[in-house]
């Protein structure tokens, strides 16, 4: 017998953690995954890059047993792995922490960490076991300071995608599934999110992790599988790949410049802001922004950006200061206003607030501008199509026809419809908030051409960004904000990623941080 | 001083929060005493009684109510199924039936109506305010039909008449068995709600239905419990109409369920689910009573009394989102 355990141990070593090989799974005539293999060892950190609508979503719901593959293997230390729902996958021992948090925010930290597996017995609730295994979760994570009784809502995002993470160590995984993690969080929380990756790879735990932040993945990863439309392209060690190889794998070309330059020339001013104060954001933020440029704004999450430009569009209260548009005094306007001095905000919330997820393109791209498509006040929905359609082909948006409802889509062609109201509307001063956040490389390298484009017609842009490659990539001028105060606005050649960082950070000198 | 002036604000607020049902109820009652006349009207045991007495059907139907709000769903269907209950059980008296034998009937009468509520909301994934909806048409159209659209009488001997008869109207106690089983009932539903894992899951999915799926919990047969729990409640409620008016009448309990929804919403529940007590619940529905009392008491019309029980829905409900505004700051 003790001969059979040692064999079985080595042959566990050898037998990869979680291997696919050849798998497929069509949705009616849609084919999202065509052949997809990739293995994963024990204690690896394996990532899956890929643009939105590669097929990482449906290997995910594959894995954890949302969808059944229609052909080809997966295997879970050798043995077939086809879990019928959510709870069987995490009895097996894969666990799946998602993009967008899923926890029940009225309810405790505890509650939510022990959610769909409470210790009980005939239906009772065991509290003190309950809050033991809380406990425990959290401490594996070096997170004993999030009171286990607080509601979770009253947590703080990080804090909230601990909880989700203690979650999923609930039961000893042998996975752990990780989409997009980072995408909400500081730099500080994503430098403890990979302490804690590294925990799990010591404990023989394997993370597939999945991101859009390619330097992101080179730091943390042992090895990488590329997707493209449904197939497994590519895989291999992460130290030896070279980035724009990877990007050259998921576009599927190569991408000579992501971050184009158009020629263009700063005209009039067109917006300025002397000392603007909000509520409690910004504190002070002073710029001028021209024709033809475009202002980006670097800073951390929570520095007042996003506040910054609601209280210039008129969304939130402007406590002081003054706002000038092309240099006449505007400082109180509704939205309403705004829009018809020609401004337009692209919230950095395009769930939530930028779109009419469950109405159509051609409602979505055209509602604040009906004036060309309607007669005696009546929409005539051919033209209110073809206006749509012709905003779809210049923007590249891939979608069926105007009609089709924009949940429907992709992430990054969800953005471009957004996007695509603003022009619609004419607007010349856009005030364009993490307008690539969320969305795959493809994407994003169109959204930066056409501001190039649009920079080069005379229209004024205001670019707020987290991602510093792309800020320094297009941008002619940039301010980086910093608890409530933005800096003064440099030219883009003054600026480095280091100092665009200490001056996030507060540190007005590099050299001194 | 600065630095604690927030913070005491902030704890002022949470003691709001857990005793505000409570500092309602004190403030109606304040309220009434004003008038000397009332007073002494109002501060008896007897009328504490009829208060109580009025409570019970209310607060039968909000500990079913607020399962099913915790979980985020509504039932615009009670005062119809107590309707439609109270008619079968005088029916089934009439015909000769035993009073145990009445009272299981009609009990699993509710629940089926609960259950088939629940079938058609987990089963279909239809809204919960559109079939309940629907709900009210039928079982009040059912009532109607089964009673052949009068009133059905029960004999004045019958035990179930007890119920909620008011033996020595002067005096507080012996209080009817109905007040007794309305409490003991709200104790029993109440540890279901903290102690058990159902009684979790109902928090979990009012609170992200889309996470309750996520983590195993199976949110269809949930739902389809809740319900199904919450009419054998209705049904209950339907006896002790019965067993007040002593007779089964189809147009009884027009409007009752927004006085149950009342009576949850006031007790700190939020529509959109995830929050909610039964403490809560039960202290609202003695609101509504002593509301209801209270303007009789001062001989105030029906209009009024209306009037003001619509007024203060609106500001339990709006206080109800200041708190949480206070909270999240």
């Amino acid at each position: 017998m003790a001969i059979f355990d040692e064999l079985m141990d080595a042959a566990t070593l050898i037998v990869p953690r979680l291997r696919m090989s050849a798998v497929r799974k069509s949705f009616g005539a849609t084919r999202a995954l065509k052949n997809v293999s990739f293995e994963v060892a024990r204690g690896e950190v394996h990532v899956l890059i890929g643009e939105n609508g590669a097929g990482k979503s449906t290997l995910m719901k594959i894995l954890s047993g949302a969808h059944q593959p229609d052909a080809g293997a997966v295997e879970l230390d050798g043995q077939p792995f086809v879990p019928a729902n959510p709870l069987h996958a995490r009895q097996s021992g894969v666990a799946m922490i998602y993009q967008e948090l899923t926890l029940a925010p009225h309810l405790s930290v505890e509650e939510n960490i022990l959610l769909g597996e409470e210790p009980a017995r005939c239906g009772w609730l065991n509290r003190s076991r309950r809050r033991q295994l809380a406990a425990q979760a959290l401490a594996e994570l070096h997170h004993q300071n999030i009171p286990l009784d607080a509601p979770v809502n009253s947590r703080s995002i990080a804090e909230q995608q601990i909880v989700e993470i203690a979650r999923a160590l609930i039961g000893q995984p042998k996975v752990v599934i990780m989409d997009e993690p980072t995408s909400s969080l500081t730099q500080a929380d994503t430098e403890n999110l990979f302490a804690i990756i590294g925990r799990l790879r010591k404990r023989g735990v394997s993370v597939i992790y999945i991101s859009h932040f390619l330097e992101e993945c080179q730091r943390i990863a042992d090895r990488y599988t590329v997707l493209r439309d449904g197939e497994s392209v590519a895989t291999g060690d992460m130290a030896k790949a070279s980035l724009p190889q990877i990007i050259q794998w998921m576009v599927g070309r190569a991408i000579s410049e992501i971050y184009p330059r158009t020629p263009r020339q700063m005209g009039k001013p067109v917006l300025e802001w002397r000392a603007l104060a909000g509520r409690s954001k910004p504190q002070a933020a002073s710029l001028t922004l021209h024709e033809g440029e475009i202002l980006g704004i670097a800073g951390l999450i929570g520095a007042g950006r996003t506040e910054s430009l609601r209280a210039c569009f008129g969304l939130d209260r402007i406590r002081g200061g003054v706002v000038l548009v092309r240099s006449s005094e505007a400082t109180h306007r509704t939205p309403g206003q705004r829009l018809a001095g020609g401004m337009g905000l692209l919230s950095e919330n395009r769930k939530a607030e930028g779109l009419m997820l469950n109405r159509s393109l051609a409602d979505n791209l055209t509602l604040t501008r009906y004036g060309p498509l309607s007669r005696f006040g009546f929409i005539q929905n051919r033209r209110q199509r073809q206006a749509a359609q012709e905003w779809m082909d210049r923007l590249e948006v891939r979608a069926q026809d105007p009609g089709q409802s924009v949940n429907e889509l992709s992430g990054g062609n969800q953005q471009k419809v957004a996007l695509g109201r603003l022009l619609h509307h004419q607007a010349s001063i856009l005030l364009l908030d993490e307008p690539t956040r969320g969305i795959d490389v493809g994407s994003k390298a169109q959204i930066y051409k056409l501001m190039g484009q649009l920079a080069a017609q005379g229209k004024a842009i205001i670019f707020v960004s987290s991602y510093l490659p792309e800020l320094l990539g297009i941008c002619d001028t940039i301010g980086v904000m910093c608890r409530g105060v933005l800096s003064e606005v440099c030219p883009v050649a003054e600026w480095t990623e280091n100092r665009i960082m200490a001056a996030a950070i507060g540190q007005s000198d590099p050299a001194a941080a | 001083m600065n630095t604690s002036a927030p913070r005491k604000a902030f704890n002022l607020f949470r003691v709001i929060n857990i005793a505000g049902p409570f500092l309602g109820l004190l403030l109606v009652l304040g309220l009434f005493s004003l008038d000397s006349e009332v007073r002494p009207y109002l501060y008896t045991g007897g009328n504490f009684k009829i208060i109580l007495t009025q409570t019970v059907i209310v607060a039968v139907g909000a500990l079913g109510m607020t399962m099913i709000i915790v979980s985020g769903g509504i039932d615009l269907s009670v005062g119809s199924a107590v309707a439609l209950t109270s008619v079968l059980g005088a029916t089934l008296l009439v015909r000769g039936y035993s009073t145990a034998a009445t009272v299981v009937l009609t009990l699993l009468a509710g629940g089926l109506i609960g259950l088939v509520n629940g079938l058609v909301i987990a089963g279909f994934r239809m809204p919960p305010f559109i079939v309940t909806l629907g709900m009210m048409g039928v079982l009040r159209g059912s009532a109607k039909w089964l009673a052949g659209n009068q009133t059905v009488n029960i004999p004045s001997s019958a035990p179930l008449n007890h119920l909620m008869a008011l033996a020595s109207p002067t005096q507080l106690f012996p209080l009817p068995p109905g007040v007794w089983i309305a409490i003991g009932l709200a104790v029993v539903v109440s540890v279901v709600m903290r102690q058990t894992v159902f009684g979790r899951y109902i928090f979990a999915i009012g609170s992200n239905e889309a996470t309750a799926r996520l983590c195993g919990i199976r949110v269809p047969l949930q739902k389809v419990l809740i319900y199904a729990l919450a009419g054998l409640l209705f049904g209950l409620a339907g006896l002790m109409q019965l067993s007040r008016l002593t007779q089964g009448d189809p147009t009884v309990a027009i409007g009752l369920e927004l006085d149950i929804i009342a009576a949850v919403v006031i007790g700190g529940a939020s529509l959109n689910g995830g929050t909610g007590s039964i403490l809560g619940s039960m202290i609202g529905a003695l609101i509504m009573a002593v509301l209801r009392n209270g303007s009789n008491q001062m001989g105030w019309q029906n209009f009024t009394q209306e009037i003001i029980i619509g007024i203060v829905i609106i500001i339990a409900v709006g206080l109800d989102l200041l708190r949480q505004s206070r909270m999240k700051t």
